[in-house]
């Protein structure tokens, strides 16, 4: 009733008044047995009723007051922006360079990244910044693109993807402990096992789809994790392996040995170098990954996928082996899980099945959703919001001058960091990258909106 | 059925004769229901021929079965190529049936990848080739040209269909944004580019103005005279049936109940009655003049 009348006459100030007054009324009514009393013990073990008049009065009195601002301030100024806002806009010039330039800036900021840390923060100030954020983001990057080929281009919700990560990192951790491979050697070996795993997780599956897939998918990953936990005499269960070799570039190791990286080159020992090596290793890795996708988007494997994400049926109907073309994606994706799991034993030197839950699983997930499923840049930029962004929200130190030193901000970082996602999901509910870039073209390369693309239905 | 149709005329026909697909005794049952009861018809080479028939008489069933969303309970299904390989359809799974038996379909209720583009829509209907040009996708990624060579065959056949189906000017548009015609026609396109044998087209002209239905007409005409490939269609619509088919079979509650030229079955007693229905007082009569028209062409 008030919000017609707003839309109508702009606000109308008496009705808000009025309406303002009566959630007032109705918060009292809601919070005054809630939040207004308070039974406690007192010493003689009895309850008693205490009033919390003070509270209840100021929450009641930041509801009539937001209510009162929502209805004569900011629901007119949203209608009048949705007027304002006419369809089918052409993107200004603007945003065209910007979304022109974007992948290759940031493209070359990443390759100077180490050299920017480094010249501002000195190697040993540097190691946060490139091994917290840069490595790590890396590495999820790495895991959203490789995801994005099963959720974003097949349209499978696969929710058991750590999995995968899981037996890249056990492969390499357990091969070069036990017979001492190099990690140049176990890194294709551990894409080959993964996306072995993928092809027998794909095989019982391929008749389930949507909600069904996924269940069976995020059991897929429960029961790796389970192996790992209780078959001790191979894994050393939740103990984990430890020490796990290092990376070796080209056999110099990076140490502080008279064989190593910075006797060699007659630096000062220090760690930044294994760690800006680490981060240029992941990103050659994450833009392989990139650059697969990429191709395979445009031949007719790549293409089969996106068919299928749109209509399966059709798809059988034009004689494509469905059943191939689902497992080509299972294993594709699980090998680029396998390559960044090998990467992670070997930069962590030590894995436990701590690191592969399922909240690892939905972590991806979400950068995949986020980033807008099947857009490389966006699931690039998820990567950076959900990864950097949580780790950013470690600083939150500074809160304490305001709140005292009573305030945990730690606390408070899954909060904010979930009211972040509910956010981005109302700004831009199909992610930041929501058009699809078409594969080939014959005369102009049209955007495809969003609302046209389908999500797969498993 | 059919076969008392043909002795009654003497002379063999050419559905019978030369048949791309035949349908023998083909049973559908779903639990009790028997979708389709003992069918047999044939569809002749180089023939449009109309499947037709009341809501629910079977016929989207009889599509399921030949191009292999459904298996038959019983019967047979045969096609056999021009180049004279036979395959028995009831046994290939549906992939198969469309990448080796040649036999592509377009749908009743439109299902095209809408989020891609025509061009897309149509390049994935070149898949099968395409996989072997890129060499199993292995080829393809490190780029040789074996495959840039093919991909630009199948955008040149792929422009062949845009030209033929007037979607030229929207090939670089998604498929879903296509008005509800050049959807239809997007499908068509699609199914030609596999390069069928023959072409199964469930309602195509369903939701089409008559200006657009006369376009449709003319396609598919078009198809048959230039590509020479068979078509069977389910249709409703009855000028596009009557204008274009040269052979239409009738089915009602999955049984067939008339086979024949387009005015043949025009003018038989039960078409008309399963389509149009009979006063109380006239259902004595029909059923007399059936009875008749029966005993007539048994002996």
């Amino acid at each position: 009733m008030a919000e017609a009348t707003v839309k109508k006459h702009g606000p109308d100030l008496s009705a808000a008044v009025k309406d303002a007054l009566l959630s007032g009324l109705i918060a009292l009514g809601l919070f005054g047995p809630l939040v207004g009393l308070r039974t406690e013990q007192n010493i003689r073990n009895e309850l008693v009723v205490q009033g919390r008049w003070g509270l209840l009065a100021s929450v009641i009195a930041v509801i009539i007051v937001g209510r009162f601002l929502l209805l004569t301030l900011v629901w007119p100024a949203m209608a009048a922006r949705k007027e304002r806002v006419t369809p089918a806009e052409a993107p200004s010039p603007v945003r065209q360079t910007l979304s022109r330039w974007f992948a290759p800036a940031s493209l070359i900021f990443l390759f100077l990244y180490p050299a920017i840390v480094v010249s501002l923060l000195g190697f040993q100030g540097s190691l946060k910044w490139v091994d917290n954020f840069g490595i790590q983001i890396l590495i999820y990057v790495m895991l959203g693109w490789g995801l994005n080929i099963v959720v974003g281009l097949a349209g499978l919700l696969d929710l058991g993807y750590v999995a995968f990560y899981a037996v890249g990192a056990y492969s390499y951790a357990l091969l070069s402990t036990h017979f001492g491979f190099s990690f140049w050697i176990l890194l294709p070996m551990a894409g080959i096992f993964a996306a072995l795993w993928g092809i027998m997780l794909g095989f019982p599956v391929l008749r389930l789809r949507g909600d069904y897939l996924a269940i069976v998918t995020l059991a897929f990953g429960e029961i790796i994790r389970l192996v790992l936990i209780n078959w001790r005499d191979l894994t050393n269960g939740s103990s984990g392996i430890s020490s796990i070799p290092k990376i070796t570039l080209f056999g110099i190791k990076f140490d502080a040995s008279p064989t190593g990286f910075a006797k060699m080159m007659d630096l000062p020992v220090s760690s930044a170098y294994y760690k800006i090596f680490l981060y240029y290793l992941i990103l050659l890795l994450a833009l392989l990954t990139a650059f697969v996708t990429i191709r395979l988007r445009k031949l007719p494997v790549g293409r089969a996928w996106e068919a299928l994400r749109e209509d399966e049926i059709a798809c059988r109907s034009l004689g494509i082996n469905t059943t191939n073309t689902k497992l080509t994606a299972f294993a594709l994706g699980a090998m680029f899980a396998g390559f960044a799991g090998s990467f992670f034993a070997a930069r962590q030197g030590f894995v436990s099945p701590e690191s592969f839950t399922f909240m690892e699983s939905a972590i991806i997930v979400a950068i995949v959703v986020l980033g807008g499923m099947g857009s490389m840049v966006g699931v690039a930029l998820a990567a950076v919001a959900m990864i950097g962004g949580t780790e950013l929200l470690r600083e939150l130190a500074f809160l304490k001058t305001i709140f005292g030193d009573n305030f945990n901000p730690d606390q408070f970082r899954m909060l904010i960091f979930g009211l972040a996602m509910v956010g981005i999901m109302i700004w831009k509910p199909r992610g930041f990258v929501s058009s699809r870039q078409p594969t080939i073209f014959l005369a102009e390369k049209k955007a495809i909106a969003g609302t046209l693309v389908k999500e797969g239905h498993g | 059925m059919s076969e008392t149709l043909t002795l009654s005329r003497g002379a063999p026909l050419s559905w019978e004769t030369n048949p791309v697909l035949q349908v023998e005794h083909v049973f559908m049952r779903f639990g009790g229901l028997i979708a389709v009861n003992d069918l047999s018809f044939s569809v002749g080479r180089g023939d449009i021929t109309a499947l037709i028939g009341p809501n629910g008489a079977g016929k989207t069933t009889v599509f399921n079965c030949i191009t292999g969303f459904y298996k038959p309970t019983q019967g047979m299904l045969r096609l056999q190529h021009a180049a004279g390989s036979t395959f028995l359809l009831e046994r290939m799974p549906d992939f198969r049936i469309s990448a080796k038996a040649k036999v592509a379909r377009t749908f009743q209720n439109i299902r095209l990848f809408s989020g891609m583009t025509v061009l897309e829509n149509l390049l994935v209907a070149q898949h099968n080739t395409l996989m072997v040009a890129s060499g199993m996708t292995v080829l393809g990624v490190l780029g040789l040209p074996g495959y840039r060579n093919a991909e630009k065959r199948a955008i040149e056949k792929a422009k062949y269909w845009l030209e033929k189906t007037g979607l030229t000017l929207r090939a670089d548009d998604p498929a879903g944004d296509l008005p509800y015609g050049a959807q239809r026609r997007l499908e068509i396109a699609r199914a030609m580019c596999t390069e069928p044998e023959l072409l199964c087209l469930d309602e195509p002209a369903a939701g089409l103005n008559p200006r657009e239905s006369a376009e449709l007409n003319a396609l598919l005409l078009g198809i048959r005279e230039t590509e020479k490939t068979s078509i069977l269609l389910i249709e409703h619509d009855m000028s596009v049936v009557m204008e274009i088919s040269d052979h239409v079979i009738v089915l009602e509650y999955g049984t067939k109940i008339a086979d024949g030229t387009p005015t043949e079955v025009r003018n038989d007693p039960r078409v008309i009655a399963a389509y149009l229905g009979v006063d109380d007082e006239e259902i004595d009569l029909v059923e007399e003049t059936l009875d008749e028209i029966t005993e007539g062409t048994a002996t």
